[in-house]
């Protein structure tokens, strides 16, 4: 299996924000030698705790941080990203329309039927009608806004997609659609996802591999079902057992 | 009985046209129980823990029905007689424990606030309170809790304090609006556990909101399932986990991720 | 231009009102029933009559022709001002606030340093640089009303620039200014629209300040803050002199203030 994704001993820190110019500003490390990849079509769950550092991997991978040290290698362009709330990740003011074609219009050099085109297409894979390309996000719901963040991370064809807590926000019964959506992208377009989520039986029932991560370090992965029956480090064990699953 | 809730209806009227978020809400809560509401976003749960709470105003919504709390009629008493229930017998948790306490204010200052309106008290008492509750919800050096500021605590230790401020005058009904939903899994088990401790100690009674069923299955005795601003179905636990009556109640728990190891 | 919102009355009854001010002040530009600087010692303070509608003024000249003529100086430099305050004012507060670092210290402490002045003040301290005149006054007022802009727009950039449909966009290879002008820019609409009208009412009232300081629009030419100067002294024995102005001024504000406020123009 070819690996679409490598990323090797990233390390990174900011610094702290600063109040007066007077300020001291500390460093602080937030992530501290990160190694993993990724194989094609494979989909791997990354969980951890708030502040534990997975939404700032997910911002190194996309290339919207630069690491201070440490390398990521893509096997593929154009990796994208599903946000955890799909009411501040879609831009309120244009059409559902306009924000599928952002993409084509600022990487490729498609014209505009061809652009339509594509954009009717995956709206309707990501299980919407296409009526609702002339609609704004204000008039979909929770559920309907994410599909439309499905579609428009698809437009550029990525061969990666990192979902960063893409249905935490939503109810229970959306939920399960979207990540039957989810599994059923990847299996059609053989897509590789990293699954960011705090949520175990979410990654459970969605991920192949998973990935603990604690303090800037991931602390222990494997093939999912190994993980969560003989869980090694203890904070993973603490988690399976605060998830009731163990 | 604690609470008796009957043909409880809410009707806003913000808009031109009124539009009702619950119907015929019916709901008894004996003392020292924990009775769980489940539900989708926009199923009504919140409004009607917020009407029995009495904080939906007399403008924002129109109510019928009735509402009684130990003999009292919530929906009809003066303000006065509220306010006297408020904090004192009747207590809230919310969400969000990053905006229920006021930023600019000392914790110690917040936890003693119910305690500073309802009961004749010292300083020096009402800090022995305040100290003792917030050791009660295992804050680790409440001393130093006491006297930090909300941006100084993590999440789950301002929802900790968040339920000790509720605590201090003992309440006899404690309402939890989705107070776990924010805060990590490890957080939110150890504050359901808080939760079922309060409950056993203080026979204190608690209406817990959520959208997840399996943390109602892991605290409650007994649910009701809103949905649409109806109550489809209600019934112990148990019972409902086992063998739901209703489909909407099936696909709900049929939503739950199952981990099958 | 999108359509007009259904039933959207603030919208068409200031529409209707900033026409009944704007179109006499477009003819006045090219045409007025007299000359505006014409006086007429038998025409002194004369009350309405079939020729001079709204009568004359203390030096017998037209009210009718100055007020087509005055508000079209008005709104010149109203729109004008807002003009300059405006587009500078987003230009500097979205750089600013969308790159933040020490440009972004730098500017806002220079801001802050303009911010402490009044903007009267400052206008007038630019009049005093650059002479008095339409023109002067106009870029004056504009320069001094450029730091509420900029800070009004760089809070909703700092804001923004946060927002995960910023990050989806950059995602989407949109470059900075595409990200700053085409995606950010419309949602902050509402919030300047309203700076916008207040910043229009406040140009107008300064203009009729300056002008009553004497370095504003100069006499003999005619402007509404000129006119509601002169009339004052007359304001108990010939109020028609002031009121006529005053209207003007009130129904031109009034009908701007509509239209910024409608569905048309702030629902996005």
């Amino acid at each position: 299996m070819a690996n679409i994704l490598e990323v090797k001993d990233v390390h990174v820190s900011f610094l702290e924000e600063r109040r007066t110019i007077f300020d001291k500003r500390n460093r602080i490390e937030v992530l501290k030698g990160i190694n993993m990849t990724i194989g094609e079509g494979e989909i791997v769950g990354l969980v951890g705790e708030s502040g534990c550092g997975k939404s700032t991997l997910a911002k190194v991978i996309l290339g919207l941080i630069k690491p201070d040290s440490g390398e990521v290698i893509h096997g593929s362009v154009h990796p994208q990203m599903i946000f955890q709330d799909p009411y501040s990740s879609l831009n309120p003011s244009k059409t559902v329309r306009f924000i599928l074609e952002e993409p084509l219009k600022n990487m490729t050099d498609a014209g505009p039927e061809e652009r339509l085109k594509k954009a009717t297409e995956r709206l309707k894979q990501a299980g919407l009608d296409e009526k609702y390309l002339t609609h704004k996000p204000s008039e979909l719901s929770g559920g309907q806004r994410q599909r439309v963040c499905i579609a428009e991370s698809l437009m550029m064809d990525p061969k990666l997609l990192i979902a960063d807590e893409p249905v935490s926000a939503l109810d229970v019964t959306i939920q399960a659609q979207i990540l039957k959506l989810l599994d059923d992208l990847q299996e059609n377009l053989g897509l590789s996802i990293l699954f960011i989520s705090h949520d175990l039986r979410v990654v459970y029932q969605l991920c192949d591999r998973v990935m603990v991560m604690r303090g800037g370090l991931i602390v222990e992965e494997g093939e999912i079902d190994e993980v969560y029956r003989n869980p090694k480090h203890e904070y993973t064990k603490q988690l399976l057992i605060a998830s009731g699953i163990i | 009985m604690l609470l008796h809730v009957e043909d409880l209806n809410i009707e806003f009227h913000d808009h031109i046209i009124p539009e009702t978020v619950v119907y015929d809400f019916d709901l008894d809560m004996e003392e020292g129980e924990i009775v769980g509401l489940v539900g989708e976003s926009g199923s009504g749960k919140s409004m009607s823990a917020l009407a029995i709470a009495g904080l939906l105003s007399r403008h924002d919504a129109k109510k019928r029905g009735s509402i009684v709390f130990e003999g009292i009629d919530i929906l009809n008493c003066p303000r006065e007689t509220l306010r006297g229930l408020q904090g004192d017998e009747i207590s809230m948790i919310f969400q969000e424990p990053m905006t229920s306490l006021n930023p600019v204010k000392k914790i110690g200052w917040q936890v003693e606030e119910a305690m500073r309106i309802h009961r004749q008290a010292t300083p020096e008492q009402r800090k022995a309170r305040a100290i003792e509750v917030l050791t009660h919800v295992d804050l680790p050096d409440p001393e130093r809790v006491y006297n930090s500021y909300p941006h100084q605590l993590s999440g789950g230790m301002r929802q900790r304090v968040m339920i000790a401020a509720a605590m201090i005058n003992t309440p006899k009904l404690l309402i939890a609006d989705e107070p776990t939903t924010a805060l990590d899994v490890t957080v939110q088990a150890e504050i359901v556990k808080l939760l079922k401790r309060i409950n056993k100690q203080h026979k204190t009674a608690i209406l817990f909101i959520s959208h997840d069923l399996s943390l109602i299955r892991q605290l409650c005795q007994r649910v009701l399932v809103m949905k649409g601003g109806y109550v489809v179905e209600s019934g112990p636990v148990e019972e409902i986990f086992e063998s739901p009556k209703e489909e909407y109640t099936r696909h709900l728990i049929e939503s739950i991720p199952k981990v099958e190891l | 231009m999108k359509k007009i919102k259904n039933r959207d009355f603030n919208f068409i009854v200031g529409l209707i009102l900033a026409m009944i001010v704007i179109i006499p002040a477009l003819i006045g530009t090219v045409w007025t029933p007299y000359d505006t600087e014409a006086m007429n010692s038998s025409l002194k303070l004369a009350g309405s009559s079939l020729s001079h509608p709204f009568g004359c003024d203390n030096f017998g000249r037209d009210i009718l022709s100055r007020i087509m003529s005055g508000s079209s100086t008005t709104l010149l430099i109203g729109i004008g001002t807002v003009f300059i305050g405006a587009v500078a004012g987003t230009l500097i507060g979205a750089l600013t606030g969308y790159y933040g670092g020490l440009v972004d210290d730098i500017f806002m402490r220079f801001n802050d340093v303009m911010f402490s002045f009044p903007s009267l003040l400052l206008a007038l301290v630019f009049v005093a640089v650059m002479g008095s005149g339409r023109i002067q006054l106009l870029l004056a007022l504009g320069l001094a009303f450029i730091p509420s802009y900029v800070r009004i727009v760089r809070a909703e950039y700092v804001r923004a620039r946060n927002l995960d449909y910023v990050k989806s966009a950059k995602l989407a290879g949109a470059s900075d200014m595409r990200v700053m002008f085409v995606h950010i820019l419309p949602n902050i609409l509402k919030v300047l629209m309203n700076s916008i009208l207040i910043g229009f009412n406040n140009a107008v009232l300064a203009e009729a300040g300056l002008s009553f300081l004497g370095i504003g629009v100069q006499p003999p030419a005619a402007s509404l803050g000129r006119m509601l100067a002169d009339s004052q002294t007359y304001l108990f024995n010939r109020p028609g002199i002031a009121i006529a102005p005053g209207l003007t001024l009130i129904i031109m504000v009034l009908g701007i203030s509509l239209v910024g406020k409608s569905k048309t123009i702030t629902e996005i």
